[in-house]
């Protein structure tokens, strides 16, 4: 069984057919790329998951579970995390509070025993913050620990958006565009970063990306997409060379 | 400068920093605890004032400060408070239980009531919750047999572990009453502000979208943020009606409502601090106009003649001079004054400007 399955989705706004018709699986342990030109429905498929829109139809599995019956915030729960094509960080909180947001969906103490702060809730507090330090460390965001979001390089804010989705202890990590916007040295960093969270932390990467650079050197496979619906599907080469997708980029020879 | 290194994760756990910061804060407190002793009788009531204000500033800070949710409605639950309060007390419950049921009872009906709200967001909440403080008249008048009415209720003193407490007779064990619960009110939101719930508040304040991400579950959390924002709000209205002695359907106006906005927005919004400089402004603003008119009657002569709306007005420009010049306010220049002396004379301008954005509270939509 895949860890993550799509089949036959399809949504509509009004008129406009966003996703056509669209099925993929995602194996447990692999880089999965998805490009395709803007406005081909990559981030929309994000959202889908992410339980943002509702399919007009199919069917959407996650690890044995329907995703489809849960709410958008039960979605975490199942073990998906994910970051966003324009950052979405809590501006007015501390780096460290962004990623202890992302421990949230591990909270076992109730109201009580937080407004009492009980032992029980200090010790949860040690924890998740051991946690997050493991983030820290691995992503190296050590200076930045006890710095406001709002007063932050974009760079970084890419940056604690992947820590605050690993924070949450993933089985799978969506990462939309996550070199959108950053530097060449930044861009090798967040591909060694990609590689090491398949390898070493173990965990499933789903990434919607432009840069094929980076694409080619971390992904297993890719899916590419034009206008809602599938194009092409294999590895980083053969989709490269697919006559459909040198089309959908470049256009038909005349 | 003082830096503080850290060796330990409780010292980013505990609420305070290092040793000098709480004995600070402890000297701060024996302070106000031996007011009695210190202020005059007139004075005191004042400060007593001041602290009733912060309680219902906290109320009103977790809910607009730290979740984001606007609201003008929270004199209802003022008064939704000091009704209860009252009518328990009169049916014999004694104080010990009927002022925390007076905070209960608020919080189900705020919690209640943000169910239908959760679907508002921003400017159309605030209409919303306008709507409940202008209700909130007619319903006092219309509960006639239960709330007195037009002609409204009175409350002498109560009776606490044997002590008589009142207002007027005992204004020091008031005082102490009133500090207590506010020092209970303020180190539960400080845990609170600590652990997950208080961190999932923010989340949803900053980006709704994101915190559903991580797991938050927008609708509850908002509710419960109702719930607690009305039950602190709701013991501030229990004080209140005690302060006053006397109440009816016009003493928690709309008016109430939108001097408890400003209040925090003066003070700082998403800090405790906050709730606390700006019941200051709003507690003692009164007596220093009427200090300051006596002055300026003085100067130029003239008798001191009453000024209708004079109050406002200074009051409304205040809040627009914070609005334009330092949005995190109050608490956000003593952050700046703070920094000025603990680096000195290596402060720069520049230091805090990234961080003068205002508060994405709402997003218009």
């Amino acid at each position: 069984m895949s860890l993550l399955e799509i089949e036959n989705v399809t949504l509509k706004f009004g008129g406009l057919t966003a996703v056509d018709n669209l099925s993929f699986t995602v194996e447990e342990g692999e880089v999965f790329a998805i490009v395709g030109p803007n406005g081909a429905g990559k981030s929309t498929v994000f959202n889908l998951i992410s339980r943002f829109y509702d399919p007009y139809a199919g069917q959407i599995r996650f690890d044995g579970h329907n995703l489809l019956e849960v709410k958008p915030s039960g979605v975490a729960a199942y073990g998906v995390a994910r970051t966003f094509q324009n950052i979405e960080l809590f501006e007015h909180a501390t780096v460290l509070q962004n990623l202890l947001v992302g421990r949230h969906r591990h909270r076992k103490t109730n109201l009580f025993s937080e407004i009492l702060f009980t032992p029980s809730a200090r010790r949860q507090e040690l924890e998740n913050r051991e946690k997050v330090e493991e983030v820290i460390d691995f992503l190296d965001l050590q200076a930045y620990r006890d710095k406001m979001i709002a007063g932050l390089p974009y760079g970084v804010r890419k940056v604690v958006e992947v820590a605050r989705a690993l924070s949450t202890d993933p089985k799978l990590l969506l990462l939309d565009e996550p070199a959108s916007g950053l530097s060449v040295e930044e861009t090798t960093d967040m591909r060694w970063w990609i590689d090491d969270i398949r390898r070493q932390m173990g965990i499933t990467v789903l990434m919607v990306e432009h840069d094929m650079g980076l694409v080619s050197g971390v992904s297993d496979r890719v899916l590419a997409m034009a206008d809602g619906a599938k194009l092409a599907l294999g590895t980083p080469a053969e989709v490269q060379s697919h006559p459909a997708v040198i089309e959908a980029y470049l256009g038909k020879a005349s | 400068m003082r830096i503080v290194f850290k060796t330990d994760y409780m010292q980013d756990i505990r609420p305070w920093k290092d040793g000098y910061q709480l004995s600070l804060y402890l000297i701060l407190l024996a302070v106000v605890f031996a007011a009695p002793w210190i202020l005059d009788v007139f004075y005191l009531g004042e400060l007593t004032n001041v602290l009733i204000w912060a309680i219902a500033g906290m109320g009103l800070m977790v809910l607009t400060g730290h979740t984001g949710q606007a609201s003008l409605g929270h004199a209802a639950f003022l008064a939704f408070g000091c009704y209860s309060n009252v009518i328990l007390l009169e049916a014999g419950v004694p104080f010990i239980l009927a002022f925390p049921l007076a905070g209960v009872i608020t919080g189900i009906i705020g919690a209640l009531v943000a169910i239908p709200a959760l679907r508002l967001h921003g400017i159309y909440l605030a209409i919303f919750t306008l709507a409940m403080s202008i209700l909130v008249d007619d319903i006092i008048v219309l509960t006639e047999p239960w709330s007195g009415g037009v002609s409204g209720k009175y409350i002498a003193g109560i009776d606490l572990f044997g002590l008589s407490i009142d207002r007027w007779g005992t204004p020091m064990l008031f005082y102490w009453l009133v500090l207590a619960v506010t020092v209970i009110v303020a180190l539960g939101y400080i845990n609170l502000l600590r652990s997950p719930l208080g961190r999932s508040f923010i989340a949803v304040r900053d980006s709704e979208v994101s915190a559903q991400a991580m797991g938050v579950d927008i609708a509850r959390t908002k509710t419960i943020s109702f719930g607690l924002s009305c039950m602190v709000t709701g013991w501030a209205g229990a004080f209140m009606g005690m302060f006053a002695g006397a109440f009816n359907n016009e003493t928690f106006s709309v008016v109430i409502s939108i001097e408890l906005l400003m209040m925090i927005v003066i003070g700082g919004l998403g800090s405790i601090h906050g709730a606390f400089f700006g019941a200051i402004v709003i507690g003692f603003l009164p007596q220093f106009l009427s200090i300051a008119k006596e002055y300026v009657g003085a100067l130029f002569g003239g008798s001191t003649v009453a000024i209708p709306g004079l109050e406002f007005g200074i009051f409304g420009m205040i809040l627009i001079a914070f609005i334009l010049f330092e949005p995190m306010g109050i608490y956000g220049r003593w952050l700046k004054i703070r920094t000025f002396f603990e680096l000195f004379p290596f402060y720069r301008k520049d230091m805090f400007k990234r961080q003068k954005s205002y508060l994405k509270t709402e997003r218009l939509r």
